[in-house]
């Protein structure tokens, strides 16, 4: 296998209503395995994906967000957010979930995975990214 | 150039499989290389050989088959969002209990790694999506 690339998968779209952001997550956990440079950006609708207490038992629908959390265990360490898209829908840091990950070049101390940022950061992030992979 | 192609929409729903079609058949006629094209999401329904489209419509499937024949293209199949779309090969038929099968020649059904591998193999991946 070549060089270590940027893996970047943008999350665009809600959790449900349609099966974009379960099978980006599945493409996420597969990838994992490959030790490439991984990073999440969620924007647009995408936002909704990490927010806390989902609840789908009206749906009928699986809630896969629980899955999210263990995106740490599988050494994904950043997963961006982009702020104005969380104000945008009257959203903050608050609502979302914790996801965190062990620090193997600090004593294996746990830290968050989630980061906040800016539209121009996350623009920054696609920009710096090898391979963008867009749900 | 090494360019990977991802389809991720259906066919006759919407356009990406046909712009990636033309995408890939003119990059192969400016001398690129493209080794692999995966299908995701609804995409993987490019591959079913039982797609009868009307005689005056172009047939999706059967340009993609011919285009592997031609040019050694992989097509590959995402089997995970194949097997919820009833989309299954011989193998896959038999091992679910299923009485038929309905993937077209020049396409295969494999795992999700060949869709990052071909992202680590290629210069460039290309998304034809929505």
């Amino acid at each position: 296998m070549s060089d270590v690339k940027k893996f970047l998968y943008v999350n665009r779209r809600a959790p449900y209503g349609t099966i974009y952001a379960l099978e980006s997550l599945e493409v996420v956990l597969i990838g994992a395995a490959f030790e490439q440079d991984v990073a999440l950006a969620f924007v647009d609708d995408g936002v909704f994906q990490l927010t806390k207490g989902q609840n789908t038992d009206g749906i009928g629908v699986k809630n896969f967000s629980p899955t999210f959390r263990a995106l740490g265990d599988y050494d994904v360490q950043k997963l961006f957010v982009e702020r104005e898209s969380l104000e945008e829908r009257g959203l903050s840091e608050d609502d979302l979930i914790e996801v965190v990950y062990e620090d193997e070049d600090d004593d294996w101390e746990e830290k968050p995975a989630i980061h906040v940022v800016s539209r121009a950061e996350i623009s920054d992030v696609m920009a710096g990214a090898d391979v963008v992979l867009s749900f | 150039m090494k360019i990977g192609i991802l389809v991720s929409e259906g066919p006759y729903t919407h356009q990406a499989a046909d712009s990636a079609y033309k995408f890939v058949s003119a990059a192969l006629a400016a001398g690129h290389e493209v080794p692999r094209v995966f299908f995701y999401h609804d995409g993987v329904n490019v591959a079913t050989r039982l797609s009868v489209p009307p005689q005056d419509e172009r047939h999706i499937q059967q340009q993609w088959t011919a285009l592997a024949k031609e040019h050694g293209v992989d097509l590959v199949v995402c089997i995970a969002a194949a097997q919820r779309r009833g989309m299954l090969d011989a193998n896959e038929a038999e091992r679910q209990g299923k009485d038929a099968n309905n993937i077209a020649d020049g396409f295969r059904i494999s795992g999700l790694g060949q869709l990052i591998e071909m992202g680590i193999q290629t210069d460039r991946l290309v998304t034809f999506g929505d």
